[in-house]
């Protein structure tokens, strides 16, 4: 667990409350790419050590059948079955990258109950998770679950309340530079000037995005150095030369003119919503608007936003948007 | 007999005409022993799948291009049966998940979750993983979208998913923050034209360079449409000419009649008659949003300029409007025939100002 960044107060919390030999039930949310599932799945390879962890630790996500029935009979199965001493290398683990550094310090004596993960959690129906109050007291003795969600409102309330609840904040600006730093230095990975940053800015806090960006840069381009340019390209950042032409075409008020405006971006393949957030940027920073016009403008990107995830046409929406506000 | 849109496509990642630069890189990646899941996005006709096939050949080698056809079997809940047809090599899988229409999420876990644990069946692949190809890819409902997250992790060493869309939008962010996002932009007009007279060189044809250019320039930048429309003109008329005519699909020439009809009269009884060519081009399967969309901008395009702004800026509105609605809603006619009445209210009202109604 000391491998997770940016998270020290979660971190901290966690290991009190592992030497203390009792677990409550864990509630983990926040946003993509944060270090959930990964402290999760390093914390019970902390707890276990790899050779028992496979009969102690039942990980369901959102690929998996979590109806009511299903999932009452998987944790009673589960919290029943003996411990067994079966030592086959754990496919449940393979995918953490953070564990190989951690079961050095496993406990001799692994602690008496096991650990359910519910992963993406909140794509689990308001039924299965009411039926799912009832499981977790009754097994209670012998089992402790861990929810994992994006949205904390998407779990229901009494679900909620029978947990301590964890929050993963996006990772700050310094934590996420130093690790892909650390990174760039493991992997050998020839950065430019400006290439973390931008790296850590268009993440948002999501380390996973950014390790992604930075590790598919860095195969796209063997060798050579990782500008600013490549990252903006794989990211689908809108080049800034587009933006200028839609707001070119948007000033002029020609429908004519914002049409083919239009027409090109769509062409390009750009997506919409990223259109939208780079605009929104621009309009906030001009400072030839009124506030008013700026909350008008607001106004109809909240409306094209929603519009766009309902998957209306991009085009059009955007069409709209252009001749609407300004 | 085999189209020219299907007989003319490039097989190899060096062939393709269109974004060297692209090709190149897909090439390293390609090269490169570990490989990452991708997300292909861009216009349709753009020549994503394309890329796609060519990338898988120079992942696996030719023998990706021996397919079969597997249909899958799985059940729902209510444990009714359902199938959906998988399009085979040894190496990798295509399917269209929209096929079972709200039971996409059992495709990924059943189907994809089941294909991860299996292990590639040829000793001899060139690499450890399967491709999964998943089309129409922003068509996947959230549920479907949630399922894969963690198969996407969970199976890193067995499988990688290729997920092909028009548009990122509707992918969750999660999905999203684990691919590769790979944008392919429609081609340019020249490049469109070029490969128009490539495919005449290899079909001995001879084309004049004014109708290659004005084919070029009709298709939108859908290079799928400029070969078939080249197909349709020359069973049309060959030797081409210089002036011939560019062919238009049927519902193409409909909806722009229907543009025509509905600027040239504002009647209720213009209404129904649109309604009943509106009601034929959807039993014909045109889809409501092509017809929204090509309608609203032929309107556009036949307005004249000193029309002023209000009419044209109030017809995209509208077509913005109703095109969403008509997403969400399930009945297409009734948001396609608002529309049209919207538009005869605004453009009468316009005539009457300017004394012309
Ligand atoms: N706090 C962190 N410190 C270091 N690395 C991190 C951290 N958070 C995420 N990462 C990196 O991002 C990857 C993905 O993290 P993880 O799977 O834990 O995200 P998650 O919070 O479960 O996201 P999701 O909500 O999308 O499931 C990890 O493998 C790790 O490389
Ligand atoms: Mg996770």
């Amino acid at each position: 667990m000391d491998d997770v960044r940016s998270q020290e107060e979660v971190v901290a919390v966690l290991k009190k409350t592992l030497e203390s030999q009792n677990l409550p039930h864990l509630l983990f949310y926040g946003p993509p790419g944060t270090g959930k599932t990964s402290t999760i799945l390093a914390l019970a390879k902390e707890l276990y050590g790899p050779d028992i962890i496979q009969s102690r630790v039942l990980e369901l996500n959102a690929s998996d059948e979590r109806g009511i029935d299903i999932i009452r009979a998987k944790v009673k199965n589960f919290a029943k079955s003996t411990v067994s001493s079966s030592s086959r290398p754990s496919t449940l683990l393979s995918s953490s990258r953070l564990a190989p550094q951690l079961h050095t310090q496993f406990h001799a004596a692994p602690p008496p109950y096991k650990i359910i993960i519910l992963d993406e959690a909140d794509s689990m129906t308001t039924d299965a998770q009411s039926a799912l109050r009832r499981t977790m007291e009754t097994y209670s003795r012998s089992t402790r679950f861990c929810l994992i969600c994006n949205y904390v409102s998407r779990v229901i309330e009494p679900l909620a309340s029978r947990c301590a609840k964890f929050r993963f904040r996006p990772l700050a600006m310094s934590a996420a530079t130093a690790r892909l730093e650390y990174i760039c230095a493991e992997e050998g990975v020839n950065v430019g000037a400006g290439t973390v940053e931008t790296l850590v800015r268009l993440a948002d806090g999501d380390m996973r995005r950014s390790i992604m960006l930075l590790q598919s840069a860095h195969r796209l381009h063997m060798g050579n150095e990782i500008t600013v340019e490549h990252i903006c390209e794989i990211a689908g950042v809108v080049p800034e030369a587009v933006i200028e032409s839609l707001l070119a075409a948007w000033t002029s008020g020609s429908v004519s003119q914002i049409e083919a405006a239009v027409a090109s971006v769509v062409r390009q393949g750009y997506s919409a919503t990223q259109i939208l957030d780079q605009l929104q940027d621009r309009i906030l920073a001009d400072a030839h608007l009124t506030s008013k016009q700026k909350a008008n403008i607001a106004l109809s990107v909240a409306k094209m936003d929603k519009s766009l995830v309902d998957g209306a046409d991009e085009q059009l929406q955007l069409l709209q948007l252009m001749v609407t506000a300004y | 007999m085999v189209l020219w849109v299907d007989k003319h496509r490039p097989r190899q990642l060096d062939a393709l005409d269109h974004l060297p630069a692209l090709s190149r890189q897909l090439t390293t990646l390609a090269a490169n022993a570990d490989f990452p899941h991708l997300l292909v996005y861009g216009p349709s006709g753009a020549g994503k799948k394309t890329r796609i096939v060519a990338l898988l050949r120079e992942i696996y080698g030719p023998g990706v291009e021996k397919l079969r056809i597997d249909v899958r079997q799985f059940s729902t809940p209510s444990n009714t049966k359902k199938e959906i047809s998988v399009v085979t090599s040894n190496y990798h899988m295509e399917m269209t998940p929209g096929d079972v229409g709200v039971h996409d999420r059992l495709i990924v876990t059943d189907l994809i979750k089941e294909i991860a644990q299996t292990h590639q069946v040829d000793s001899n692949a060139r690499r450890a993983f399967k491709i999964v190809v998943l089309n129409e890819a922003d068509g996947l409902s959230r549920d479907a979208q949630s399922a894969l997250r963690r198969t996407m992790e969970k199976y890193m060493s067995s499988l990688r998913i290729v997920l092909c869309a028009e548009s990122t939008a509707k992918i969750i962010a999660p999905i999203r923050s684990r691919c590769l996002l790979v944008r392919v932009a429609a081609p340019e007009v020249p490049e469109i034209r070029s490969v128009i007279l490539k495919v005449c060189k290899k079909e001995g044809l001879q084309i004049p360079d004014n109708f290659a250019t004005r084919l070029a320039e009709a298709a939108d930048g859908n290079l799928r449409k400029a070969i078939l429309m080249l197909e349709a003109s020359r069973i049309q008329q060959y030797p081409f000419t210089d002036d011939q005519k560019i062919f238009k699909s049927d519902w193409e020439i409909v909806i722009d009649e229907i543009a025509q009809s509905i600027i040239s009269e504002q009647s209720p009884a213009r209404l129904l008659a649109v309604r009943g060519t509106l009601y034929e081009l959807l039993s014909h399967c045109i889809p409501a949003d092509v017809v929204i969309k090509r309608l609203a901008l032929e309107l556009v395009r036949n307005l004249e300029d000193n029309d002023g702004f209000g009419v044209k800026r109030t017809v995209l509105q509208a077509a913005a409007q109703y095109e969403h609605r008509l997403r969400l809603g399930n009945k297409a006619i009734f948001h396609l025939e608002a529309f049209v009445a919207r538009f005869m209210t605004v453009y009468k009202g316009y005539l009457i100002d300017c004394g012309m109604g």
